[in-house]
């Protein structure tokens, strides 16, 4: 019998569907969660997540009205349209979900991600580093005669491109928090 | 109207007052205090099986036979991880089970204990929903909103994992009526916008089909009746899955017969052939598409399922009707009548219907010699026909042959396991088929190596005196496994024989139940009315023809109108690419 011949990811989304997804544009989505305050559920989401083979960019989570009892998750996904109305779907159906908004399709919305940097280096390099470092409006939180860490807000092509910089300065490592976003206006 | 009572007490209460009267379970140290007060009562019928798995399976028999919630209660560890494979098969073909398991007490959590297991953590991808309550107060709350959460929406297996600590103290008992409720509330009515469409696709369908799942028996005996007043009275042909056999009575003249994989031939190439698809609580499973690209390839396709990531998850719908199935066939029937119960002309696609039924798919070659599995089917149909019957199933060969012989009437009477083809499901499922309904004639169409997988049930079956009737097609094979083997591996038989298999009649005999062999098809008649006639369990060894293949077939990765009929075109069926494809 001669080999199987699958293409290489063809089958990611379902063993049993051999569509070709390369076809399709992959998107990437960010979602807010609403969900009950209860233990577990934040490995409810992501076990859904890994159990049907979606990706997660990023993940924030925390409590967000302490009466009520509500968090908010904030995941960053990619996929197909298909994929994404899927994502949406499975993750609005587990009980503790309230509400799933895709706030990239829903109208225009901020996204932040805080990050902190440490860059080790003397001399030019560290001159060097801060020149960026005010330039991108990070600030410094610590310091030492041979070291920054510095914190930054903003968008996470900001962060990365700030990453970029640093990293023939002496970035030696980094914290990220994955992304927050709200909808913009008035309303929610 | 709140009372004080311990956390094991409340368990009792909770389950009277949601109308529980059948538990099925296994006792150990963590649920000790639960099974102490199921002791002091007589309200709750609790019933020992021998395994949990078999407690989960049984509560399903019981679940999908009436409707009601199922319910079972094991042991922290063991008993846990025992039900696993249970509650898996109940959220694939979801099927509403309230699972009670024991914990260690809530200070030694995590600690490694003796008998722990992080059930929640290992339960939370097989259940809708699970809970591990730490406090006595909560505990009445959460029950309430686990049978809520069970029976609601797309009905599902729930667990709820109870400490050792929290079931003997001391807490405030919730009476159903005062339980906060639930902010899970899915939507059961259509949008009438939707309904109007789908009813104007009605109106000028010339090659419509129905094409109905299991959520229009979950939906209830009301949406059954409702499918069958809209089939009737559009005049428009109807095919089934596995799961939804008798929600359209076998005998109605739209009937089709069951689609998919082992579906008849007329139900495959109307679903490939038609205009307007109507899906009806079906998910477009794998077994029932074929290959995704050939599938229905010219129709407008319509889906109607309260879960919305049924929607557009494998095939692309025109119309997704979003709803509960009775709702809308109720909306939809009152609609398409107010406008005058309008259909086009069906007269051709039936005519071409006709000819694709000439084609006599099931027709098998007739032995004098051996039983041929589908004769014993035949059989069983023809003596059983008009009886107050239930039928549960195995899962291979004789599970898809059961699908295609025996004909149902009526909804909650066929339980198999659909979703993840569970090899011993069927005889702890007929013991709850039976305990809910003592009068009937409950039997499980088996394969000898699927019935050996909770065989130990025969203790339950004789101890409750559960006359369910074991009809094993013995081809002393894992017959659909060695069909696959002959179709896609060289006819090299790995480990597809059942070897060793006991003495089935000395077996039934072991636990004092009744043993039949028939090997011979002049005898078959009189042995199946032996197994009717007798009051207690029977283990019926039919044994039959060991080579039979299962057809028609629509080989993996091939289109509905690429149909295997016969022994004829075998070889070579399955191309490599459908090789990887289950
Ligand atoms: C628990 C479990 N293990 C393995 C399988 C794979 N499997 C599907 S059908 C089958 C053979 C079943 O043999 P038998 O019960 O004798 O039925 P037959 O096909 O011979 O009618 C096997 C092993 C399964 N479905 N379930
Ligand atoms: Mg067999």
């Amino acid at each position: 019998m001669s080999a199987l011949r699958i293409q290489q990811g063809s089958t990611s989304h379902s063993a049993y569907d051999l569509r070709d997804y390369h076809a399709e544009v992959i998107e990437k989505h960010t979602l807010a969660v609403l969900v009950d305050n209860e233990a577990g559920v934040l490995a409810r989401v992501i076990g859904l997540f890994s159990g049907r083979g979606y990706n997660i960019e990023s993940l924030t989570v925390a409590e967000v009205n302490h009466d009520s009892h509500l968090s908010r998750i904030t995941v960053v996904t990619t996929g197909t349209r298909d994929v994404i109305e899927q994502i949406k779907a499975q993750v609005g159906r587990i009980v503790p979900v309230h509400e799933v908004h895709d706030l990239t399709v829903e109208g225009p919305s901020i996204e932040r991600e805080l990050a902190l940097f440490k860059v080790e280096g003397t001399g030019n390099n560290r001159i060097e580093a801060l020149r960026l470092a005010e330039i991108f409006r990070a600030n410094v939180v610590d310091s030492t005669l041979e070291s920054f860490v510095f914190e930054m807000t903003g968008t996470s092509e900001k962060i990365d491109a700030f990453a970029e910089l640093m990293r023939p300065l002496g970035l030696v490592e980094t914290a990220r928090t994955g992304v927050a976003a709200l909808a913009r206006g008035s309303h929610v | 109207m709140t009372r004080q009572m311990t956390g094991a007490k409340m368990v009792v209460q909770a389950l009277k007052d949601q109308g529980v009267d059948t538990v099925f379970g296994y006792p150990g140290g963590a649920v000790l205090p639960v099974y102490d007060e199921i002791f002091q009562q007589n309200d709750i019928k609790h019933v020992l099986v021998r395994h949990e798995q078999a407690a989960i399976h049984a509560a399903e028999g019981y679940a999908r036979s009436t409707g009601k919630p199922g319910v079972a209660l094991v042991t922290s560890g063991p008993g846990a991880t025992n039900a696993v494979t249970g509650l898996t098969d109940a959220l694939l073909d979801s099927i509403p089970l309230v699972v009670f398991s024991g914990q260690v007490p809530t200070f030694m959590i995590g600690t490694d204990g003796f008998q722990e297991a992080d059930t929640i953590g290992i339960t939370r991808p097989c259940t809708k929903h699970n809970w591990l309550v730490k406090d006595t107060d909560k505990l009445s709350e959460t029950i309430h909103q686990a049978f809520h959460v069970a029976t609601t929406g797309r009905p599902g297996p729930v667990l709820i994992d109870l400490p050792k600590d929290v079931q003997f103290a001391d807490g405030e008992y919730t009476p159903p009526a005062k339980a906060k409720v639930s902010h899970y509330q899915p939507r059961v009515k259509a949008s009438i916008e939707d309904i109007n469409n789908l009813v104007a696709l009605i109106e000028k369908a010339e090659r419509p089909v129905f094409y109905t799942g299991g959520g229009v028996i979950n939906s209830g005996p009301g949406a059954s009746q409702l499918l069958r007043e809209l089939v009737d009275a559009t005049g428009f042909p109807i095919t089934s899955t596995l799961m939804g056999l008798g929600a359209y009575p076998a005998s109605g003249k739209g009937w089709l017969g069951m689609l998919g994989m082992h579906g008849l031939y007329e139900a495959n190439m109307a679903m490939h052939g038609c205009d307007l698809m109507i899906n009806i609580g079906a998910r477009f499973d794998d077994r029932i598409t074929g290959r995704i690209q050939d599938f229905s390839p010219n129709s407008t396709k319509v889906h109607v399922d309260i879960d919305p990531s049924s929607i557009n998850k494998i095939i692309r719908v025109d119309l997704p009707v979003i709803g509960d199935v009775g709702h809308v066939l109720e909306d939809v029937l009152k609609v398409w009548k107010s406008r005058g119960r309008k259909t086009a002309d069906t007269s051709a696609w039936w005519k071409q219907i006709e000819e694709w039924r000439e084609v006599r798919c099931l027709t098998y070659k007739p032995s004098e010699t051996v039983i041929k599995p589908q004769y014993a089917l035949e059989r069983l149909e023809a003596l059983t026909k008009g009886m107050d019957r239930y039928v549960t199933t195995e899962v291979g060969q004789h599970q898809m042959w059961a699908a295609q012989f025996l004909n149902f009437e009526d909804p909650n009477r066929w339980m198999t396991s659909g979703g993840l083809g569970t090899m011993g499901y069927g005889f702890p499922a007929s013991i709850g088929v039976q305990l809910a309904h003592p009068e009937s004639l409950v039997i499980n169409v088996a394969g000898e190596a699927s019935w050996l997988m909770n065989m130990q049930e025969m203790g339950t079956a004789m101890q409750y005196r559960a006359p369910v009737k074991q009809f094993i097609l013995n081809n002393e094979r894992l017959g659909m496994v060695r069909q696959w083997q002959q179709l896609l591996h060289g006819e090299r038989y790995s480990s597809s024989w059942s070897e060793s298999l006991p003495d089935f009649v000395k077996l039934a005999e072991a636990f004092g139940a009744k043993g039949i062999q028939c090997s011979d098809p002049k005898d078959l008649d009189d042995a199946i009315m032996e197994m009717i006639n007798y009051d207690g369990p029977v283990i019926f060894d039919c044994l039959v023809e060991k080579h039979e293949n299962c057809f028609p077939m629509i080989p993996s990765g091939k289109a509905h109108n690429e149909m295997l009929l016969g022994d004829a075109s075998v070889e070579g069926a399955i191309k490599s690419d459908g090789a990887v494809l289950v």
